[in-house]
């Protein structure tokens, strides 16, 4: 599987995905800069990193939602492409509109930093194939804006359409009804505030987030 | 021509941040605040021609997140 992480000024977290898609993988991903406008073909799955893009500025993915590499993997999104986005990738897809709601300032305003228990309230999409619905998992949380927040009459549609992927299993940040990780309506995009990325060998402490990048592979194909 | 763009939580969107500053204005001593909320202020310098169509468009596409913000605009 061709895999493709972006890199926007202020990303921290895109050597950790790289080393995750190349450890699952066998094959390092292409980094994409933030400035191109086009993205290598035939690529299996587009990652956006954690981090602080663009410094937080005006809103925590606000103007990474709006450069010009973001432009195409929309497109590749609405083609059905797979995009992942990590935390600070999270907030960009909840601004580009191909994820619903937003990201605030946790509740506690507190910057969150720990491994988190989750629960895996979907395991039929093409990211979470390898878990169990119902399972716990350990994924660890760095983040200060993962507050997610959506209307009532949206949340009860991603419940009901089986989009909200994990949720937390403890009080982490005051997200709405402790949702973690949402997917689009088609399936193909997921963005998820902790980090799998960081848990994917032993050495990390677990690999829980391994299956993930596993799971994905094993749907996209090698 | 200065415009200025003021953008802020929806009511009923909880503000962490108001939360503190209120919390800090009771510390200071302070009685009678009833609530806090923050927002942000943006100004703009544009061409007089501007529309006010475009400058909603800018608030609309990038000053303003319109799933938890409301905005308002005032031409100067």
């Amino acid at each position: 599987m061709k895999t493709a992480v972006i890199v926007f000024p202020g990303s921290n977290c895109d050597r950790d995905l790289a080393v995750a898609l190349e450890a699952v993988t066998g094959k390092a991903p292409a980094m994409v800069w933030h400035g191109e406008n086009q993205l290598p073909d035939g690529l299996g799955l587009i990652a956006l990193p954690g981090g602080f893009s663009y410094g937080d500025y005006l809103r925590c993915g606000a103007i990474a939602a709006r450069s010009p590499i973001v432009r195409a993997v929309v497109e590749a999104a609405e083609r059905g492409t797979p995009v992942f986005g990590v935390c600070n990738g999270f907030q960009v897809l909840t601004e580009t509109g191909l994820l619903p709601g937003a990201l605030m300032r946790n509740e506690a305003l507190d910057f969150v930093c720990r491994d988190v228990a989750l629960t895996v309230e979907n395991a039929q999409s093409a990211f979470t194939s390898r878990y169990e619905a119902g399972e716990t998992i350990r994924i660890p949380v760095a983040h200060h804006d993962g507050n997610y927040n959506a209307d009532s009459e949206t949340l009860d549609r991603l419940e009901g359409e089986g989009r909200v992927a994990f949720r937390y299993a403890e009080t982490v940040n005051g997200s709405a009804r402790n949702i973690a990780g949402v997917l689009n309506a088609a399936g193909n995009v997921l963005g998820m505030m902790p980090h799998p990325e960081r848990r994917i060998e032993a050495a990390h402490g677990g690999d829980d987030g391994r299956r993930l990048f596993e799971g994905l592979l094993e749907t996209v194909g090698a | 021509m200065k415009v200025r763009v003021v953008v802020t939580l929806k009511p009923g969107v909880l503000d962490p941040q108001g939360k503190a500053v209120h919390k800090a204005l009771g510390g200071l001593g302070f009685a009678g605040v009833e609530d806090v909320r923050t927002g942000k202020l943006v100004e703009l310098d544009v061409a007089d021609d501007t529309s006010d169509t475009a400058i909603d468009e800018m608030c609309r596409r990038l000053l303003a997140n319109t799933v938890i913000e409301n905005y308002r605009v005032e031409r100067l």
